[in-house]
């Protein structure tokens, strides 16, 4: 199962999982990013990361790699 | 929790709570008029803005709570925005209304809050704000349906255009007779149950006083760690812990996972209650709004592009805030000034002439000036964010800031402080996690700050010589380049060292919102900059006014009459000629001139006498200036100036210079007027005076060496980069951290810091120089 972070520019995939029990996810699910929502990769920040991520065509996300790992996602057909 | 009719119309509160960048302060000002009252909350430097319902009947008082994504509070202004809506506040009544204002072209997300404060039992308006942006992209939503499915009114409006704003001004105005709301059954039945049990169970171990209804009992369940469990087991120990961590364990045993319960059980209601009303464009449609925000970020953001542009933005924000500010500081310290001469005229000569003149006007002056620098800085920030743009400059320095432990969020902050650290340290407050939030707050005095400007600009343009280096970069521009990269370049590793010690956590995780790119509002942008522009003034005027008073009584007392004796003697003598001048032309003088100001009106009353009155006039404000730097030089201040010698010898610095450090230590910008002061220029010198440049070329030391060199320059310029001489900063750090530890951490590591960096910027370059 491919994670977050490992889309391409532009793609578009299905979030299936979030890993961990912290705050963080537990933020990350308060904003709307909970299994079967839409997400698209954006674009990386200019140094490499942060990436930015588009939610269900909606609003926009930063979030580090190392984050965006936890998230294990499907790539939309 | 029901209002009874006749409360009805007495006074009633009202808040405004929603996601941040959902137009919520712009629906706050159309609402009141522009008729807040800006404050603080009560032991946190939270921003509590306070206003009048505009045209209302009654008086109904609308508070705009910091922008909030859940009731699980994650930063210092989330905990505020929470804790006000429960009523935990004592500076703040409970209160009687919420208007929960969502943006309508992010529905689903923003009613993720609106469903968490339909369990509060209070009544609830949600305004659809940004209607028109979701209209643009397709979205049709059926207000009327979704207030039947959320059972509370649901009003559209624009707030930029102030469409709507009439009609939900008319919906508050009567919030208070709402029915309270039903809480929507959004929890799977094993939950509430478990939730029902555990308030049951907590009433029994709780103390009296400390209520525990189902609600607290459910965000108890699902906020692990969080400030409802704190407070509970805080007022109920161990027993209360128990039953909680029981309570939790039954539900994850049932499969529960307590951290996503909560919004797979909300965004499953959402979907199934809220999406029927809501009809979105085919999919695959593109959405106008998100069309425009791409097309700009693929610019803004752009490898590139997007760097070149935040460097060149934040060299117009800097440029702007050193060359637009010029101007007008010019006229405050002119003003300041006059307002001096002219109480020093009015009132009679003596200790309360001077508390006056060199105590207040010149301590409240010396803040006044930095006035312009701060709002051109506040314009910026709040048209940045205003536009959309300050997240990105987060976005585009994450990765430079986590190498150091911090992350985006700090940026802004840092950038503040090379104006002034009190509004950066204001601005730490959007920093989630505490450890960060406090690693920026000790570090944002390292800045290179304005009112360390005036040091590096006397410094240099009497010591540096003027040549160029490889042709064309002026050494006198490269030094003072060298100064703000002091500052930075000792940032970074007191960061890394702080983060890998005393404020020991993980790198923080960065999770930021990109809001859409937006037209600014220059009413909402202006408002912002003077609400900023106020706080500062209250913030660092107080504390240094009562400062500059402490300092002008140990630079004013003690006064031994042996100097005056000494002056009145040496007027006599320059006076002499003078005089026998007058004589000679048959001008009979019945009081010898005092002073200066004597001597000019004696010029008045004989224009035609030809004696030179400027002249006269000349020595005595000399022999005036004399007199008073000898006694500055005995005075209290002068006193420890010498006590402490030994200790900057190190340094290269005599007692004079040490004397002039000290006397700077509450606010680092006196000390240009204290070394005026010390030689004989009196008080009203400035950074430009050439005078004053000529006498420090010229002090010298007991054995005729010069006093000042190069390295002795250099050593007082590091010493004033990184020391924390501002009595303001000290004050808000206390605020900010609400105990003397860190203030006085800040204080104590940066003073060391500034010895050994000049003692090491002394030694070193005068071996090489």
């Amino acid at each position: 199962m491919p994670t977050l972070d490992e889309l391409q520019t532009g793609e578009a995939a299905t979030v299936t999982a979030l890993e961990g029990d912290d705050t963080y996810v537990q933020r990350l699910m308060e904003l709307g990013l909970i299994e079967g929502v839409r997400v698209e990769f954006l674009r990386r920040a200019p140094m490499g990361d942060p990436l930015e991520i588009r939610i269900d065509n909606t609003f926009r996300l930063s979030l580090r790699r190392e984050d965006a790992r936890r998230i294990a996602v499907e790539r939309a057909s | 929790m029901t209002n009874s009719p006749q409360t009805a119309a007495a006074s009633m509160r009202v808040v405004l709570l929603g996601n941040p960048n959902t137009g919520k302060t712009t629906l706050f000002n159309a609402l009141t008029g522009h008729r807040a009252r800006v404050g603080n909350y009560a032991g946190v430097t939270v921003e509590k803005r306070e206003g009048p319902l505009r045209d209302a009947a009654r008086a109904v008082t609308l508070v705009d709570l910091p922008g909030t994504y859940s009731l699980a509070a994650h930063s210092a202004d989330e905990f505020v925005a929470v804790e006000v809506l429960l009523g935990l506040r004592r500076d703040t009544p409970r209160p009687d209304a919420v208007v929960v204002v969502a943006d309508a072209s992010n529905l689903e997300r923003n009613l993720f809050l609106a469903t968490q404060v339909l369990d509060l039992g209070l009544p609830t308006i949600v305004a659809l704000n940004m209607i028109d942006v979701a209209e643009k992209d397709g979205l049709r939503i059926d207000a009327a349906g979704l207030s039947l499915a959320l059972g509370v009114p649901v009003v559209p409006t624009n707030a930029r255009d102030r469409k709507g704003v009439t009609e939900l001004a008319v919906r508050i105005a009567d919030a208070d007779r709402l029915p309270v709301p039903t809480a929507p059954a959004v929890f799977p039945p094993e939950f509430v149950a478990t939730r029902e049990a555990l308030a049951t169970e907590l009433a029994g171990l709780l103390p009296a006083g400390t209520a525990c209804d189902a609600f607290a009992a459910g965000r108890v369940l699902l906020e692990v760690d969080g400030t409802f469990e704190e407070r509970l087991v805080a007022a109920g120990g161990e027993p209360v812990r128990a039953a909680i961590g029981r309570a939790r364990e039954s539900l994850e045993t049932a499969g529960h996972r307590l951290r996503a319960l909560e919004a797979r059980s909300r965004y499953q209601w959402i979907r199934t209650h809220v999406a029927p009303h809501v009809k979105r464009p085919a999919a695959g449609t593109r959405r106008a709004s998100q069309e425009t925000t791409e097309r700009i970020d693929r610019v803004l953001t752009h490898r590139i592009w997007g760097s070149l542009i935040f460097l060149l933005l934040m060299g117009l924000v800097f440029q702007a805030i050193y060359t637009w500010s010029a101007p007008l500081m010019d006229g405050i310290e002119g003003v300041f000034a006059l307002l001096g001469d002219w109480l020093g005229g009015m009132l009679p000569e003596g200790a309360l002439q001077s508390l006056v003149v060199n105590g207040i006007v010149a301590g409240v002056g010396g803040v006044m000036v930095f006035l312009p620098q701060i709002l051109v800085l506040f314009l910026f920030i709040a048209l940045l964010e205003d536009v959309g743009y300050m997240a990105r400059a987060a976005f585009l320095m994450d990765r430079l800031l986590s190498r150091f432990g911090l992350s985006g969020r700090s940026f802004i902050p840092m950038l503040s402080s090379f104006a002034c650290a009190i509004p950066g340290i204001m601005a730490t407050r959007t920093i989630e996690n505490p450890r960060d939030r406090l690693a920026t707050i000790l570090i944002a005095p390292l800045m290179s700050c304005s009112a360390r400007l005036p040091v590096y600009t006397l410094m240099i343009a009497a010591f540096v010589p003027e040549g160029t280096v490889a042709g064309f970069l002026s050494l006198q521009g490269l030094v003072l380049l060298g100064m703000y990269l002091v500052g930075i370049g000792v940032s970074a590793p007191v960061t890394w060292i702080l983060k890998r010690t005393l404020l020991k956590s993980r790198t923080p995780n960065f999770l930021i919102e990109l809001p859409p790119y937006r037209k600014p509002l220059l009413s909402n942008v202006f408002s912002r900059m003077v609400d900023r522009g106020r706080e500062f003034l209250v913030r660092a005027g107080t504390i240094i006014l009562a400062v500059a008073i402490v300092v002008w009584a140990l630079s004013y007392y003690p006064r031994p009459a042996e100097v005056f004796e000494r002056y009145e003697s040496s007027v006599a003598t320059a006076n002499a000629p003078y005089l026998t001048g007058l004589a000679s032309v048959g001008v009979a003088v019945d009081e010898a001139p005092g002073d200066a100001a004597g001597v000019e009106a004696l010029a008045d009353a004989h224009e035609t006498v030809a004696v030179d009155f400027a002249a006269w006039a000349e020595e005595l404000a000399a022999l005036e200036f004399e007199r008073d730097g000898e006694l500055l030089r005995r005075s209290a201040l002068g006193t420890m100036g010498r006590a402490i010698e030994p200790l900057v010898r190190p340094l290269g610095w005599d007692w004079r210079i040490g004397m002039a450090a000290i006397a700077s230590f509450p606010a680092r910008e006196v000390v240009i007027a204290v070394l005026g002061v010390i030689f004989d220029l009196g008080p009203e010198t400035d950074e430009e005076d050439p005078r004053l440049k000529e006498k420090l070329q010229a002090a010298e030391w007991p054995d005729g060496r010069p006093l000042f060199n190069l390295p002795v320059a250099l050593s007082l310029m590091v010493f004033f980069a990184l020391c924390l001489q501002c009595a303001a900063t000290i004050a808000i750090i206390k605020r900010e951290t609400n105990s003397w530890r860190w203030p006085l951490f800040a204080f104590g590591y940066m003073t060391a810091l500034a010895y050994i960096g000049a003692f090491l910027v002394y030694r070193v370059s005068s071996l090489l120089l």
